[in-house]
């Protein structure tokens, strides 16, 4: 599949992620985001940023759980646990947060 | 003894790393093979020897030969609760290389303690 | 007329390097290239055998394949040159057979 943004096609897999990391930028991740049925808030944004700071440092994108853990570390345990997680991105904070970040999906997400 | 979780038993995995990076698979297959099994709970072990101490070797800079680098996803490994990371001493001597030049905390330990090591092991899998 | 060889396996895995070391006559060169430039290394278990063949013949090692891997250009033997993707086509241009030791 493929999104198209301001005239230009980006390309994706079957699935929705995208072929090239590099093509991603915050109005694409809007465009995932609706394609998703989401509709993007500081709190999302907080998220992406997050996945997408943690891909640049380990070349991969987390499983969920050890995202779940990161973020808690960082962001401490209100926002660190899968209720909160889970009420942003609900089909997985792993996959669909990937997504929208222009991510491949995560490794070890089984 | 075998400890159990909520799933069942919890058995000894030792990934055997022995293959330099870039010039082969090998090395990527394994690291992806770890993290996936890292959601199972068992007790995983990461075993660098022979070229596969290279794996971890800091500054790898594959861009020239147009590959990604992978070498700082090692450093995730902790965040998955992998942290069993032993080196063979011999084999890093063999290399002119020493615990400094690795981009990842281990232990390093003698080709017969490493071979004590693996044979206590429940499950050993080596490329 | 020459033959340039080429090697691309780790001299501590396979034995690729010491069989093509068997077969080289003056004249000839190397290039190490891929997993097999761990043996332009100085410090290692191959590292004086390297330096006797350097004396002999000429010896080259790929740069970005060093880098890919991380090491130090300045750690290359004495003797061994370090040469780019140019350098390499230049080898193979200046001899008459290319023999891949795979």
């Amino acid at each position: 599949m493929a999104y198209t943004l301001n005239g230009k096609t980006v390309e994706a897999d079957e699935e929705g992620y995208l072929v090239d990391l590099n093509e991603w930028n915050e109005e694409l991740a809007d465009l995932i985001a609706k394609d998703e049925n989401i509709t993007m808030t500081p709190e999302h944004w907080e998220v992406i940023n997050f996945l997408r700071d943690y891909y640049a440092e380990y070349q991969i994108a987390p499983a969920v759980r050890v995202l779940t853990k990161a973020i808690a570390k960082k962001m401490g345990p209100d926002k660190g646990n899968n209720k909160y997680l889970y009420e942003l991105f609900p089909y997985g904070p792993g996959k669909q947060a990937c997504k929208i970040a222009g991510l491949p999906k995560p490794t070890g997400c089984v | 003894m075998e400890e159990e979780n909520e799933s069942g038993v919890v058995k000894k995995f030792m990934y055997v790393n022995r293959k330099a990076p870039y010039g082969t698979i090998y090395a990527l297959e394994v690291l992806e093979m770890v993290l996936i099994s890292a959601a199972f709970d068992q007790d995983v072990h990461m075993a660098f020897l022979d070229d596969g101490v290279y794996e971890i070797k800091k500054g790898h800079t594959p861009k020239g030969v147009g590959m990604k680098n992978f070498s700082p996803t090692y450093r995730a490994l902790e965040g998955y609760d992998i942290e069993k990371l032993y080196v063979e001493k011999e084999s890093l001597e063999e290399r002119g290389l020493t615990e400094d030049d690795l981009l990842v905390p281990v232990e390093v330990m003698s080709r017969a303690d490493l071979a004590k090591l693996m044979s206590e092991m429940d499950v050993v899998l080596t490329a | 007329m020459s033959t340039l060889h080429t090697v691309n396996k780790s001299p501590f895995e396979r034995s690729n390097l010491d069989s093509c070391l068997g077969h080289v006559v003056a004249g000839d060169s190397i290039i190490l290239i891929e997993d097999a430039v761990y043996a332009a290394l100085s410090g290692t278990s191959v590292t004086a055998r390297m330096a006797d063949a350097a004396k002999q013949f000429r010896i080259c090692v790929l740069g970005p394949d060093l880098q890919a891997r991380g090491m130090d250009t300045g750690a290359v033997i004495d003797g061994i040159t370090v040469v780019d993707y140019g350098g390499f086509v230049d080898l193979a241009a200046e001899s008459r057979v290319v023999n891949a030791w795979l």
